[in-house]
């Protein structure tokens, strides 16, 4: 009895999530702690406003505001073909809000010479083909390549944006947890080359010029840096700008809300003119 | 005494009620065991089942979040082994020697004290291990390449001599504890008939204590083994992960992966709700692992009772 009380609960809490006080978010790992921070700061600054959000990938965001479970889908990356196809026939019309990028540095130890590399020699590097730093005009050195574990999504991102669909990491590539580990392994080795959120990486490492462009906030606005990618916040419809969902995404625009994307370690986007 | 019969009806309930309790606790624990090897298999079967157990045990190919997926794990088998293996042989000769030590040559006040001290080794949590494996063993391993004869460049701190060195440690206690309670058992009456024979202590340690407790010290070497066997946070954090067999096969300074090490790691992309096959392929590990201790505690069971046996001069 008590379970299905709190069934019905549920369901009628997402029910009334779409509601002017309620939001409901779902989806992205990379974009749930923008949009938990943001909720926070929110709700602080708007007692009596109940903002929740989950994190159970880019997909399921999509499928969830597919159903109208969430008002708002988080993904690191555009809808799918086949998601906007199912969105047309059920009669959702998403509405695509960038709220920040993503961009991942290319890392190697501070003594290494190399200063730059393309796309290609990387995705040579990671899949094997490439085995020396000689070969790409450093010393004679072993590389060491580090990746993060299959798990992440800076892992998907990775793969998708330097490697492609057909490549397959060197099986001799390290795994690592976390973002810090990568960092630290990489400062620890001398012929280690590895990759990292923009918000980790360090005086400590060095990163890479990617096709002559280093990673900045700027070369990630302007889109001259290869390896980033934007982060997304899907609507059903667009939002009235005084609405809930409408102020909740505005504030990727506000000061605040681009100070606090910064410190999570992504690339906020412009301010509102 | 004589007892009224109502009061001899009482205490007979009263033994049963006691007795089924604790049977009730017993079968407990081993419903516990038997409900895990039900629910592991249950999950590792439609992996065996859809993919067979070829490419699962010989191929080397890792790829599991690749389109399409290939779940190759010897790589991973061959890892798990060659880091457990040279963690017991790092571990085993210091821990019978330490064990040996404290129970027949070390004044009792010193063992006394150097017992815990040794046993506080296994309170440290695996996590700690893990932390100082990675920021204290793995720099200084790369740096001491150079000292090595042939000036050997070490490329990466982290690899399976790192992940070794540490599970050897973390066996360390459970080998020397199990090995030198053996020694005790052995006797004071055995040894002072070695003594009254006009052996020697050496003579005596050598040929009566040491045969005597054999069968203990076997079995702490096999604690030991599936201590190391089980281990995960350390490997994953100190081993590399890199799903290759080394070259050669005994390069003890190339990183690979472990089972234990891939089922944590990649446990929460694995997604229970899809029943992906990459799910059930670590539950096939998970699976594998568990038969592995099971032969060990089998193997360390026979090799106890053959040893009673033998003592008792058969």
């Amino acid at each position: 009895m008590r379970v299905s009380l709190f069934v019905a609960g549920l369901v009628a809490g997402c029910a009334v999530a779409q509601a002017q006080d309620k939001l409901v978010l779902d989806g992205s790992t990379t974009v749930g702690p923008i949009a938990k921070a943001f909720a926070e700061s929110y709700m602080r600054q708007n007692p009596g406003v109940n903002i929740t959000v989950s994190e159970s990938g880019s997909g399921n965001g999509a499928k969830a505001l597919l159903n109208g479970t969430c008002g708002i889908a988080n993904l690191s990356r555009d809808l799918k073909g086949t998601e906007r196809k199912a969105m047309e026939e059920k009669g959702v019309k998403p509405v695509a809000h960038v709220v920040a990028y993503d961009a991942l540095p290319v890392i190697v130890h501070p003594s290494n010479r190399v200063k730059g590399l393309t796309i290609e020699q990387i995705r040579n590097i990671f899949t094997g083909a490439i085995r020396n730093w000689k070969e790409v005009g450093g010393e004679d050195r072993a590389i060491v390549v580090i990746s993060r574990d299959t798990n992440s999504g800076t892992f998907e991102t990775f793969k998708e944006l330097v490697l492609g669909k057909e490549a397959k990491i060197v099986e001799s590539a390290e795994y690592t947890g976390s973002n810090g580990g990568i960092r630290q392994r990489v400062q620890m080795t001398k012929g280690a080359i590895g990759y990292a959120g923009l918000g980790f990486v360090d005086r400590s490492v060095k990163s890479l010029e990617i096709n002559g462009v280093a990673p900045s906030v700027e070369t990630v606005l302007d889109k001259t840096y290869p390896i980033s990618r934007e982060l997304f916040m899907f609507t059903n419809g667009e939002p009235a700008p005084e609405s809930l969902a409408g102020t909740f995404i505005g504030m990727s625009r506000s000061e605040k809300g681009r100070e606090i994307i910064g410190e999570i370690g992504f690339v906020p986007v412009p301010p509102k003119q | 005494m004589i007892l009224s019969s109502g009061e001899q009806t009482r205490r007979k309930l009263l033994s049963l009620a006691g007795r089924s309790f604790l049977f009730a606790v017993t079968s407990a624990a081993a419903l516990a065991v038997l409900a895990i090897i039900f629910f592991i298999a249950r999950d590792a079967l439609p992996f065996f089942r859809a993919s067979g157990v070829g490419e699962f045990f010989f191929s080397k190919a890792w790829y599991p979040a690749h389109e399409p997926p290939q779940f190759g794990a010897a790589a991973i088998f061959a890892g798990s082994f060659l880091v457990t293996g040279a963690a017991v042989v790092l571990a085993v000769p210091p821990g019978i020697f330490a064990a040996l030590c404290m129970s027949d040559i070390l004044p009792f006040k010193v063992s006394q004290v150097l017992k815990p001290v040794i046993e506080m080794l296994a309170a440290i949590p695996s996590v700690v291990y893990g932390f100082f494996a990675l920021t204290v063993v793995a720099p200084f391993l790369q740096d001491s390449g150079r000292w090595l004869p042939g000036n050997i460049e070490i490329v990466s701190g982290v690899n399976a001599l790192t992940a070794s060195v540490i599970l050897g440690v973390m066996a360390l206690p459970t080998i020397v504890s199990v090995s030198e309670d053996a020694l005790q058992a052995a006797g004071r009456e055995l040894r002072e008939g070695s003594y009254a024979l006009g052996a020697t202590r050496a003579e005596t340690l050598v040929n009566v204590v040491i045969p005597a407790s054999m069968s203990g010290i076997c079995s702490a070497v096999l604690l030991g083994i599936m201590r190391a066997l089980g281990e995960t946070m350390v490997v994953w954090m100190a081993s590399g992960n890199a799903a290759q067999i080394p070259k050669p096969w005994y390069n003890l300074l190339q990183p690979v992966r472990t089972l234990t090490a891939t089922i944590a790691g990649d446990m929460g992309e694995a997604d229970q709700m899809t029943g992906s096959a990459h799910y059930h392929v670590l539950f096939a590990m998970g699976f594998c692992l568990l038969l592995f201790s099971f032969v060990c505690n089998l193997a360390g069971e026979w090799m106890v009772a053959r040893q009673r046996k033998r003592l008792r001069g058969g």
